[in-house]
């Protein structure tokens, strides 16, 4: 157990744990609280979209195209160009944008931590290795590299989650090999090596709980970064492809009827930077909570 | 001047080179090992037989090995012309170099703008900090940060162009008026500052923190002591220290101002290379996205370069090598 505690803090004194004293400060983050609750919602309205969308968001219905929204309560949010209901594309849309962000950060943050904990733990010619492959894979526009990959590789969710999350994972490397660096030579390291354990086990199972509350608050931010990127590529025609509702091809959609129906625009946007807000608060509150941790010992 | 400076700025030249070489490398692997491939647009044409499309690869070099492919594209590279393009076989630089004053122009504003609007932001939000201001300011930035570049683009056309009819909703010039500055204005209110709202927003987030690291330093506080006003303290004190983190931003903001541009100038139909890049991919050009990746990767890494260097020169206590 003495190898879980993180060296760098004390124990606090009066029960406290770490954890308690994260969540109280995080508490007092009014913003972050509603983009937590925000987030929440969202998730559970995604999840539930089976339940809670009126219609099959595909089912099109020419005799009910460009439906107003507010006036009717077989269609709350109106219909589309083809007589598609817009709620229910809204949710399935919403199941599609937090699936990509959910795995793609997944990715970024697999990726990041092993290719940082590696270079960190390592060091040495494997460390320069991998952080010039780091520095060059920074030179890239995120949005080029991202379109680049995109347009060769058949778009499906997995496929666009897994090349989102395959172009982003370079600053959490960064973070987490900062990290290993300062604490690889730690006295619970050198135990541990004294002990008799492997390399893998004091990289995973020594030196990863120590470093993963950035990781964690970073990986809040990437989920808003990759449904912003998913929206990024989806508006340009290289993301989920229609008739799979997500966001970003709905904006697309509702481009070429701009002028009279606004509405078709204004809602999937609305959602995205909804969703983007809620997660950047949520991670911003986070990252003070954890980062004011010396403050709150000393 | 600092006598260490020359061979500083050589190392960082010689450092630069592998990047480029690697940008090089991983951008052509991945648009040649990709499946599909640039004929892959011949192949949905019913007129185009097999062997037509044989003769293209042939004429094209794209039969030939990767790793010559490569570097016949890499002496085009050196060589100046930067490869030819697929249709139409027009030299690759040229194409790109048409299109960068565009962008130039629009990145250009936009990040004056930025600057000047986000520096003074975050100047007041450290001055006043916890103020009103300085919550509205920096809860502003979270908002910025969070919307798509391009639904607040085509929310502000629909506002300002559709229904209020007060600026073009995209393009660089009407019809007849190519060349006169103030139509070139009118053209680029809307996406300066749709593509300035997040640079502003970043900017701003940053420059507040630096004011606030530099005013709580005791030299600060000494030249109060001094009793010099609050106006000389901040601009003549804070602000030149607080400026040098900032430097060294610009750099590394530049990749996030290309895509930035390429979203900006899709939605605002903006002749730049954003829109070359989107054009190109849709045509599977190679050359053109080969070259626009390595244009991009030298204005990034000089940026990167330059910022350092400048850091160093107004900087006395970085530390060289």
């Amino acid at each position: 157990m003495t190898a879980q505690n993180n060296p760098v803090i004390a124990e606090p004194t009066g029960g406290n744990s770490y954890l308690q004293l994260v969540t109280q400060r995080f508490l007092t983050h009014r913003l972050a609280v509603l983009g937590a609750v925000t987030v929440v919602l969202l998730c559970a309205s995604a999840l539930l979209a089976g339940v809670l969308a009126p219609h099959d968001p595909m089912l099109l219905d020419t005799s009910k195209r460009f439906m107003p929204p507010f006036v009717s309560w077989t269609h709350p949010l109106g219909t589309d160009e083809l007589g598609r209901d817009t709620l229910s594309r809204l949710l399935y849309g919403g199941q599609v944008s937090l699936t990509v962000g959910l795995v793609a950060m997944i990715t970024t943050m697999i990726t990041g931590t092993v290719v940082g904990l590696v270079a960190g733990f390592y060091g040495g010619w494997i460390d320069s290795l991998l952080m010039r492959l780091v520095d060059t894979l920074l030179c890239f526009p995120q949005v080029f590299l991202l379109l680049v990959v995109a347009a060769f590789v058949p778009p499906t969710i997995l496929s666009i989650s897994l090349i989102i999350g395959l172009t982003s994972w370079m600053e959490i490397a960064r973070i987490v090999r900062a990290q290993s660096f300062s604490l690889k030579e730690m006295d619970f390291m050198q135990a541990s090596r004294g002990l008799g354990a492997s390399n893998w086990r004091m990289m995973y199972v020594e030196l990863l709980p120590n470093i993963i509350a950035p990781v964690l608050v970073a990986a809040t931010l990437k989920v808003a970064t990759a449904v912003l990127m998913e929206s990024y590529i989806s508006y340009l025609g290289y993301g989920v492809q229609p008739p799979l509702a997500s966001w970003g091809n709905m904006l697309t959609n509702a481009q070429g009827y701009f002028d009279t129906e606004p509405f078709l625009a204004i809602l999937p946007g609305a959602l995205i930077t909804l969703t983007v807000m809620g997660f950047n608060f949520l991670g911003d509150g986070l990252r003070d909570a954890v980062d004011s941790r010396l403050k709150i010992d000393t | 001047m600092r006598a260490d400076i020359g061979i500083y700025i050589l190392w960082r030249i010689a450092h630069s080179i592998p990047l480029i070489i690697g940008v090089s490398i991983i951008g052509f692997a991945i648009m040649h090992l990709a499946p599909g491939g640039p004929l892959a647009v011949y192949t949905l044409n019913p007129t185009i037989t097999v062997t037509d499309i044989e003769r293209i690869r042939v004429a094209l070099g794209l039969d030939q090995p990767i790793h010559i492919q490569y570097l016949t594209w890499a002496k085009a590279m050196l060589t100046g012309t930067w490869g030819f393009t697929f249709f139409g076989g027009r030299p690759v630089l040229e194409v790109i170099l048409e299109r960068l004053p565009a962008t130039l122009i629009l990145m250009g504003s936009a990040m004056s703008l930025a600057i000047i609007i986000g520096t003074l932001i975050g100047m007041l939000g450290a001055v006043r900090r916890n103020s009103i201001f300085d919550y509205l300011a920096t809860t502003g930035a979270m908002f910025a940060l969070s919307f798509p570049t391009f639904w607040f683009g085509l929310m502000a056309i629909y506002l300002f162009a559709i229904e209020l009819r007060w600026l073009p909703s995209g393009g660089m010039y009407e019809l007849g008026e190519e060349g006169n500055p103030l139509d070139l204005l009118r053209h680029l209110v809307l996406p300066v500052t749709v593509l300035a709202l997040v640079l502003v927003a970043t900017w701003s987030r940053y420059a507040r923190s630096s004011f606030l690291d530099v005013i709580q330093q005791d030299f600060i506080r000494t030249a109060r002591a001094k009793g010099a006003s609050s106006g000389r303290i901040l601009f003549r004190h804070a602000f030149p220290n607080a400026l040098i983190p900032l430097v060294a931003l610009l750099g590394v903001q530049l990749p996030t101002l290309f895509s930035g541009a390429l979203v900006t100038e899709t939605v605002f139909s903006w002749p730049g290379m954003g829109r070359l890049f989107v054009d190109a991919l849709n045509m599977k050009e190679y050359p053109i996205l080969m070259g626009m990746i390595m244009f991009t990767a030298f204005f990034v890494i000089i940026g990167n370069l330059l910022a350092d260097i400048v850091v160093a020169l107004i900087d006395p206590r970085v530390k060289l090598g």
